[in-house]
């Protein structure tokens, strides 16, 4: 499965590698010249499981357009970035996903998203099973004001897995590498945690009902670096069972965790959020095809 | 060179001392003066309520004794004996109004903040029309009471006090819980949306626990206006006798009409009776007002820590 992609590819980097941060550098990093990328983002190598799907989607949020013509894949146990600057559609992007826009008075959507064939917004579709297989964590750290144990427990056992209750929320906070940091207070409040423990609680939340997909808002804008080097740390190991997609404004912060990278953009008159490029994260910051990507990715734009 | 013209162009002297120059004092003086009329509002509303309460407190204290509270009304009036049937009466009354009227008017306030959008036309009139409920006089709706149950049945009832009270009670609740419920900051909401559970159990386990505070505050101050409501009572609960039940559905002695009959009758021998019973009825509220707090209280220390 994973032969096809050999920079990214998760068996080529052990877990507690640095490599990742260093990727820009690394010159093996280079795409070989012969199969130039393709912007709508088709894999250079062997294709992977294709979580999600998208096709020409387009969002408006009453009459004003935020997103145009989107059509990209994403796929399985992949970590994709969503880059962009303020305004370009990333978050709009992110939310349609698991249909966190539809509370948003005014919100449509075109195109198609298909999850793994599915459409996402099919009549037939309920939207709460949506969002039980694809997870989501936002910019704010928003625990609920419960104990930590309780803010872990909650989702498993409104959805009824209330087997192993102790067994899973340990599982869960293990995963989002917050346990040795809790363990000895799971009835104190989460409210008293730091910001960063405040943002992996969320996590470990988000993964304890074993969703498919992970969105991630800006996990790490609200945080401190430490906290956010923990966090990105984080996905590096969680991208072995779950496929996640990371908005986020920060380049570095792509670059290091980022499989594939998807640039979106202002274009024209209306500014309305494209996607500009997508591919490799490599080729996306060191060989880009569209110049307004070089331009962002070298600081010369947004 | 523009760092000098800069500095001579500014309207006042920088190095001049710190103190008010210009129109500040005057803003200063009007500030003190907005400054000082809230505070005499705020204290003239403490001193009404003290006035009031000392007023009872020293008309009602001499009618106080055990005998007052553990024993009913003399058979065929006159002085001596208690009000205990009347305490219990209005307690079993107004208990029951709230079981009545509490629940429905949470949930229509969960109606309004959870489920109708932002922009949903049925809330807005919804609104309006809790609105419009707590300015109706109350004697309106002891009178709908009376039509609707107490013509029903030919006899007055505790029941149809209870439904008048409830009628009171709940545009209040549901006002207040709408309040607190829209306090509840969104995140919440849309974290339990993005972890796959349906709304209503978000509802229950995290919402509502969030806004319990305000919701026990606003339904205790719905109780505590509707225990001193005496309009639809007279209408639909007065012609009770002097002894203690519990049949709900018959006539219930209550408080405030007894205080209205006693301080309303030719023989000053029933005004001592009147302000103990006033007394009685202040302390309930009180009680239960403190008690909800303290209640409230405690669950916020066992989150917080």
């Amino acid at each position: 499965m994973t032969e096809g992609i050999p920079h990214v590819s998760s068996s080529a980097i052990p877990d507690d590698s640095v490599v990742p941060r260093q990727r820009i550098q690394t010159p093996t990093a280079a795409p070989a010249p012969a199969a130039p990328p393709r912007i709508d983002g088709t894999p250079r190598e062997a294709p992977r499981a294709t979580v999600f799907d998208i096709r020409d989607m387009s969002v408006m949020y009453g009459s004003k357009k935020a997103l145009d013509w989107t059509t990209l894949k994403i796929y399985r146990n992949l970590v994709t970035a969503v880059i962009g600057p303020s305004g370009c559609g990333k978050s709009t992007f992110i939310r349609s996903l698991n249909r966190m826009n539809d509370s948003i008075p005014g919100f449509q959507i075109g195109g198609q998203v298909l999850y793994h064939g599915h459409d996402i917004y099919a009549r037939a579709t309920n939207r709460v099973e949506v969002r039980r297989r694809i997870g989501m964590v936002f910019q704010r750290p928003n625990p609920f004001p419960k104990s930590i144990y309780d803010n872990v427990a909650w989702a498993p056992r409104n959805l009824g897995m209330k087997k192993n209750l102790d067994e899973r929320v340990e599982r869960a906070l293990r995963g989002a590498a917050l346990w040795g940091e809790v363990k000895d207070r799971l009835k104190a409040s989460a409210l008293s945690l730091s910001g960063g423990q405040q943002q992996r609680l969320c996590i470990a939340r988000a993964i304890a009902v074993e969703p498919d997909v992970l969105l991630l808002d800006e996990p790490a804008s609200a945080l401190d670096p430490v906290a956010t080097a923990s966090i990105e740390d984080l996905m590096h190991d969680l991208k072995h069972r779950y496929t996640i997609v990371i908005v986020t404004h920060n380049m570095q912060q792509a670059a290091r965790v980022a499989d594939r990278t998807a640039f979106f953009s202002l274009d024209g008159q209306e500014r309305v959020g494209t996607l500009v490029e997508y591919n490799d994260t490599e080729v996306i910051f060191s060989n880009p095809v569209d110049t307004r990507t070089r331009d962002y990715v070298t600081g010369r734009f947004g | 060179m523009t760092s000098i013209a800069r500095s001579e162009a500014l309207p006042y002297d920088p190095t001049a001392p710190l103190t008010p120059s210009g129109n500040l004092r005057r803003r200063l003086v009007v500030s003190r003066i907005a400054q000082g009329a809230a505070v005499a509002a705020a204290f003239i509303a403490v001193a009404a309520l003290a006035l009031v309460t000392f007023d009872v407190i020293k008309a009602g204290a001499s009618a106080l004794s055990l005998d007052f509270l553990i024993q009913d009304p003399p058979q065929f009036g006159g002085i001596g004996g208690g009000v205990r049937s009347n305490i219990v009466g209005s307690a079993v009354i107004v208990f029951l109004a709230g079981v009545i009227a509490v629940p429905i008017g949470v949930l229509i306030a969960i109606y309004m903040t959870e489920f109708a959008g932002p922009k949903s036309r049925i809330a807005s009139a919804l609104r309006l029309g809790l609105d419009l409920m707590q300015g109706i006089p109350s004697i309106v709706i002891g009178l709908f009471v009376l039509g609707l149950i107490v013509k029903t049945q030919h006899k007055d009832s505790g029941f149809a006090g209870s439904v008048a009270l409830a009628i009171i009670m709940v545009p209040l609740v549901a006002r207040s819980t709408q309040e607190v419920l829209r306090l509840v900051p969104s995140p919440l909401r849309e974290a339990s949306d993005a972890l796959g559970v349906d709304r209503w159990r978000s509802i229950i386990t995290v919402i509502l626990p969030t806004a319990l505070g305000g919701i026990i505050t606003g339904s205790i101050l719905a109780v505590a206006r509707a225990a001193g409501e005496t309009a639809p009572l007279l209408v639909v609960d007065s012609t009770f006798g002097p002894h203690l039940t519990f049949n709900w559905f018959g006539p219930m002695p209550n408080v405030p009409v007894s205080i209205l009959t006693a301080s309303d009758s030719l023989n000053p021998a029933g005004f001592p009776r009147a302000w103990g019973e006033a007394l009685v009825l202040l302390a309930l509220i009180l009680l239960a007002n403190i008690g909800a707090r303290l209640l409230y209280a405690r669950s916020r220390r066992k989150l917080t820590g």
